[in-house]
């Protein structure tokens, strides 16, 4: 990448202690992310991908610090700040923000989309109360809102207006870097290329970095720079967006990329599908050594005893499998 | 000249509201095969749902079908008796819906949920329903089947329910499999193995299927057939190879410009349909897709255009638009 990066991740770790049985006499942990390492560069967009309980989210909230993290480090302008208390944290959040996947929840549906907007710039004293209603109106006409949606109510509005807002509340206070948690998954097709056209537009207006959380791999190809793929917790795979999707090395990134269905029906009929069998492990009890290794369809005895590394195999392309020659 | 299974005709379905009824499904014209795939393609809201559950009248309270006919067989599933309904459901019908976890009986074992359509349909001793639960459990690849028949819902993961569900639908061998988006909740490598399973219980078992998504990529590599809903009509009806190769209505057209390609370039804004579709229930008068094509005209708004063939191609391949002649010569 050559430029200094915006955040550094290093070894990053998320385990959730929970309580299970009827009476909760069972403490276990939940191995929801381990042994993350990436730095993500000024004005990319890094995509993660991954199965459901993959990790994915879990990476972004603890980057973010809305989840603590177990262990590890994120880097932000010379700083930890993944052991820094709410206190200190609430400066650096103006730069770092977020946007969920299902706007219906995410929306105050008490507050007028206008005061939704306006809340951050109050918060962080951004602006003067009088010059408010022209930020909020600025911000919305950024979002391809017009003014007078300021007035409405989130219940007024369809789901790709809303996420809009959303998108909006999040670019108040100018940040710098913002997660998109599966921002577009659940809207319907004619209005997620809508959303994907408006974050383009916005990171080359503002110079945005994006960590895009997703699972639709035609999606993340489209606007990524790079991705990288998790699974079961760990990262599996990391490079350009060209290494990933014309030279896979891992194997589970092959069978997740083979098992994308392409919308041309000839393509369809004449390819050849890697299908895995069974189903992900659980995050309770991942398998020892590469947590791939029970799905894997090349697993060697060392796969099954010893977790593999986590190695740059040229030009920036990572890859943690003990069958890609280093 | 294939054999027509299921014949849906002019049918229309209306919501009770507090200011009268409104129209959700507004005369909707399709036909499947026997042993073809029909794919009904729409996005949320489109009535696609809602018609297939018209079809074995399970559509929730104060929604009621207005109109039309919907012949299986030679008979009008629209006006059978209870009675005639129970052995159309589940035995000659099935039926796959989107959320294993509230379609299975969580106090049921998985065995018993199975052997049910069994005994009741098939005459079949508990014994031998519980036999052959077990093996279609191994027909739809859940490892260790006979063990799995002791097991309860949550004891299973959710690609293992949705083989469950599926093994549900194809108990009593059914003629028809509806299946609404049955992959919809499920991750993309278990979401392939269910397709994969599909194809190959169609082909063994020679049904016919209906597979209700809203995802065009997952149905280019299923569909014989597809019919693209909007707003509770239906705008086009097409051959898979066609639709795909020469789409006739402008949604159609929008619908596939706005897929990111996998093989497509990259970082270019992905050409996305202005606006959103009308909220169910508040459908604009003429061509319900009028406000926001790019080439509406006034007749568009006035009138409603009849599904027709389209111009210079087969017979298969209809559309319900007054420029369809015109996008071809455009796309040409």
């Amino acid at each position: 990448m050559g430029a200094q990066p915006l955040i550094r991740v290093e070894k990053l770790q998320k385990h959730f202690p929970i309580r299970l049985g009827a009476f909760g006499e069972r403490a276990v942990t939940v191995h929801a992310l381990d042994d993350a390492t990436f730095d993500i560069a000024e004005g990319e967009t890094l995509s993660l991908v991954g199965e459901s309980g993959c990790g994915k989210s879990t990476t972004g909230f603890a980057i973010l610090n809305l989840h603590r993290p177990t262990a590890g480090r994120v880097v932000y302008q010379g700083r930890d700040i993944a052991t820094l208390d709410e206190k200190a944290m609430r400066p650096i959040r103006r730069d770092l923000q977020i946007v969920f996947q299902d706007p219906y929840s995410t929306l105050n549906p008490r507050m007028t989309v206008g005061d939704a907007v306006g809340e951050p710039i109050l918060f962080h004293g951004l602006c003067k109360r009088s010059e408010l209603p022209h930020r909020i109106e600025r911000l919305l006409a950024d979002v391809g809102l017009p003014p007078r949606f300021a007035q409405r109510y989130p219940h007024e509005l369809s789901g790709g207006q809303r996420q809009r807002v959303a998108i909006a509340r999040a670019l108040a206070c100018q940040p710098k870097f913002i997660v998109c948690d599966e921002a577009i998954s659940a809207l319907d097709v004619s209005i997620q290329a809508q959303i994907i056209n408006l974050l383009l537009d916005l990171q080359e207006k503002y110079g945005l970095t994006y960590l895009f959380i997703a699972h639709d791999l035609a999606v993340v190809r489209h606007i990524s720079t790079r991705v990288g793929v998790m699974y079961l917790g760990r990262l599996a795979e990391l490079g350009t967006r060209d290494q990933l999707f014309g030279e896979p090395l891992h194997p589970y990134t092959k069978a997740l990329m083979s098992a994308v269905p392409e919308a041309d029906p000839v393509a369809e009929r004449n390819r050849h599908r890697q299908i895995l069998e069974g189903d992900v492990p659980s995050p309770l009890n991942p398998p020892p050594g590469c947590r791939f290794h029970t799905r894997c369809p090349i697993a060697m005895a060392e796969c099954r005893t010893i977790v593999p590394e986590w190695r740059d195999r040229g030009e920036g392309h990572f890859v943690a499998c003990h069958a890609v020659p280093a | 000249m294939s054999e027509r299974l299921l014949d849906v005709t002019d049918l229309s379905i209306e919501i009770e509201t507090r200011s009268g009824p409104a129209t959700i499904v507004a005369g909707i014209d399709l036909h499947v095969d026997k042993g073809e795939t029909l794919g009904i393609v729409g996005e949320s809201g489109c009535g696609k749902s809602l018609t297939m559950l018209s079809l074995l009248r399970l559509l929730p309270n104060k929604i009621r079908v207005a109109g039309g006919r919907a012949e299986f067989q030679g008979r009008d599933l629209l006006k059978l008796s209870r009675r005639e309904l129970r052995q159309v459901r589940g035995g000659r019908i099935g039926f796959v819906f989107q959320d294993p976890m509230t379609s299975l009986n969580p106090v049921m074992k998985i065995g018993a949920q199975l052997s049910e359509p069994l005994i009741y349909h098939r005459d079949m001793s508990r014994a031998d329903a519980w036999k052959r639960s077990g093996e279609l459990l191994r027909l739809v690849g859940i490892p260790g089947a006979e063990e799995r028949l002791h097991s309860y819902p949550h004891e299973l993961s959710g690609g293992m329910r949705q083989r469950v569900m599926i093994a549900a639908g194809l108990a009593c061998e059914p003629e028809l499999l509806i299946a609404d988006e049955p992959t919809t909740a499920l991750d993309v490598t278990i979401q392939a193995q269910i397709v994969d399973l599909v194809k190959e219980l169609r082909k063994r078992l020679g049904m016919s299927v209906v597979w209700i998504t809203h995802d065009l990529a997952l149905i280019a590599g299923l569909a014989d057939r597809i019919c693209v809903l909007y707003a509770g009509t239906v705008v086009e009806d097409a051959p898979v190879d066609q639709l795909f190769a020469t789409p006739g209505h402008p949604y159609t057209r929008g619908l596939l410009a706005s897929i990111p390609r996998v093989s497509g370039s990259t970082m270019a804004r992905l050409s996305s349909i202005g606006g959103t579709p009308p909220e169910p229930g508040r459908r604009p008068s003429g061509c319900a897709f009028a406000p926001r094509c790019p080439l509406a005209q006034e007749v568009c708004r006035q009138n409603a255009p009849a599904l027709q063939p389209m111009q210079g191609s087969s017979n298969a391949h209809r559309v319900a638009c007054h420029f369809a002649g015109r996008l071809m010569s455009e796309a040409a």
